[in-house]
């Protein structure tokens, strides 16, 4: 009997494929291609303690092998969130994890506290790693004493595990991924998206209002791996690993570099049925591997 | 329901200079309806996301799906050499698109019709609703907007509607826009449903007045399902999905009633 369960922070999930935040909404639009018992787990798009309108558009454009994107955390806030989304998510058999995202650490805090006694929230992903934003965000990820701090004052506050997510756009990501274990994270993920920039050559104009933006896709799953490589060999604590990841080969990769689970995230734009397949991929390479239990090959290499 | 799925190209011709006429065999024309558009997908590995291509025709059987797009870059380049017999992968159907029943009731109450505008490569969207208003019984009007001589489709459009035109130039029909073309042969209207250049609808808007106006959007996109968040209108009032006004062009539009976006 083959076994697909992960477990991470005493969270078990049936299978190790989850999609990144905000290629997934709360699953609502995806749900109507995916079946979403099927998949590990459904992470949230980011959320904060009041709504944000995000950024002027153009907010997306396409790049070699992937896209840049500037949404800029665009959310409805957390009430409409709890009075919606979690009574959504309440139907399906998969463990939620909320990313939550914030100006200031007492932003986080404030969505951190609410989550704590919603029972349907099975973990807390940390969003300190936004390139798109003016305030908060990247600007806790990039500085180790910022990323300390919240990690400990989000820690004081929520019983919830708590997953950090860290940003690629750092020089020393295994320093990162350690301060983030030290001040306390249950598990990291990573990696957010590479701050990319292009330009219109026709229009002399920046593709996005933002100017730069984040890239993701297959363009970048060779430097997702390396970070998930060094950050997961850096510390104890399990790592989620993403970028770029298209198929369940993909996701094998990123176990095999040292992730406990992997991410689809710009995939599903392009292939909604991205997630399902991708469990469907590492089902079939176990059988001809012949791999009775999936957490045998994480960090194998 | 919205699915990827793979079509058959029937066939394709150019009907002006980088205009090209797709019509594809596919399962998803059975939703399909005027003002919807679906993703489709390029068989080059480096421009993976879906191209949201609006739909100009649904065949009477519901089986195919007729294209007409302009060639703008990498994705549409590889497109417009699709041969007869190809394979296409669609994403679709997507998008609200136009509400025929209270087109139809606004139309019978006031007795002028429904004005179509369209300018350049927003012609070919309206041509379907033309179609679809006609057998719901809706006297249309249209007037459609090109650069310059090199009009296309506008045969088709006398097949449903009283058919006007504007070249930017004056090679045919009134000198000017859509709007010169209206005021100059006086028509007279009790809705628009326009899809065209920003400019143009934003001068729509203004034009109607206290008239009803449907407007098609067209922005960037990366999902085309209402995940990404990528594509947004800023709207007057506060939509339920957003809670921001912001409504997603994708999921909630791409037809908006003019007075509900701020463009």
């Amino acid at each position: 009997m083959r076994k697909t369960e992960v477990t991470i922070a005493g969270v078990t999930f049936k299978n190790p494929i989850m999609e990144g935040s905000g290629t997934f909404g709360s699953g609502m639009e995806y749900s109507e291609f995916v079946d979403l018992n099927r998949l590990g787990a459904v992470v949230t798009k980011g959320v904060a303690n009041v709504p944000w309108p995000g950024n002027p558009t153009p907010r997306v454009c396409e790049v070699y092998g992937g896209m840049l994107n500037a949404i800029g955390l665009q959310n409805p806030g957390i009430e409409v969130f709890c009075e919606r989304d979690l009574p959504f998510l309440e139907k399906y058999d998969t463990k939620v994890i909320v990313n939550v995202c914030g100006k200031s650490v007492s932003d986080y805090v404030e969505v951190v506290e609410r989550l704590s006694d919603e029972k349907r929230v099975d973990m807390l992903e940390i969003n300190v790693s936004c390139p798109n934003v003016k305030e908060g965000a990247i600007a806790f990820g990039t500085d180790k004493g910022a990323l300390e701090n919240i990690t400990k004052e989000i820690k004081a506050h929520t019983k919830k595990p708590v997953i950090m997510k860290l940003t690629p756009n750092v020089t020393d990501i295994a320093e990162m991924a350690r301060v983030a274990e030290s001040a306390g994270a249950d598990a990291l993920s990573l990696i957010n998206t590479i701050t990319g920039m292009k330009i219109d050559i026709e229009r002399r104009r920046f593709a996005l209002a933002n100017k730069t933006g984040g890239m993701s896709g297959p363009a970048i799953k060779p430097i997702a791996v390396r970070m998930v490589y060094q950050a997961s060999h850096a510390v104890k604590i399990p790592v989620i690993g993403m970028g770029g990841v298209a198929t369940g080969e993909d996701a094998i990769e990123f176990m095999m570099a040292g992730a406990t689970a992997v991410a689809v995230g710009m995939m599903n734009f392009v292939n909604p049925y991205a997630t399902t397949e991708c469990i469907e991929g590492i089902e079939r390479y176990m059988d001809n591997h012949k791999i009775e239990d999936i957490s045998e090959i994480i960090g194998c290499v | 329901m919205k699915r990827k799925s793979i079509g058959k190209v029937i066939s394709q011709k150019s009907l002006a200079p980088g205009i090209y006429d797709l019509l594809i065999e596919t399962e998803i024309a059975k939703d399909a309806k005027a003002g919807q558009f679906v993703g489709v997908y390029t068989k080059d590995a480096s421009a993976l996301l879906p191209r949201p291509i609006s739909i100009c025709g649904v065949s009477d059987d519901k089986k195919s799906l007729r294209l007409v797009y302009r060639v703008a870059g990498k994705g549409t380049g590889e497109f417009s050499g699709f041969k007869a017999g190809d394979d296409v992968e669609l994403l679709g159907v997507l998008g609200n698109g136009y509400d025929i029943e209270e087109l139809r009731k606004t139309a019978e109450a006031g007795g002028k019709g429904v004005l179509l505008l369209g300018g350049g490569i927003g012609v070919p969207p309206v041509l379907e609703l033309a179609k679809e208003l006609k057998a719901a019984g809706v006297k249309v009007i249209s007037v459609m907007g090109y650069r310059d001589d090199k009009t296309f489709l506008l045969d088709e459009f006398k097949e449903y509607s009283d058919t006007y035109v504007a070249s930017e130039d004056g090679s045919v029909g009134t000198k000017g826009n859509v709007l010169d073309a209206v005021r100059e042969n006086g028509i007279e209207f009790d809705a628009i449903c326009s899809c065209g250049p920003l400019p143009m609808l934003r001068a729509i808007k203004e034009f109607v007045g206290e008239k009803p106006a449907f407007i098609s959007l067209e922005e960037r996109m990366a999902c085309g399902v209402g995940a990404c968040l990528g594509c947004i209108v800023k709207t007057k009032e506060v939509d339920h999905h957003s809670h921001v006004n912001n409504a997603r062009i994708c999921t909630d539009g791409p037809v908006f009633a003019a007075s509900e976006v701020e463009i």
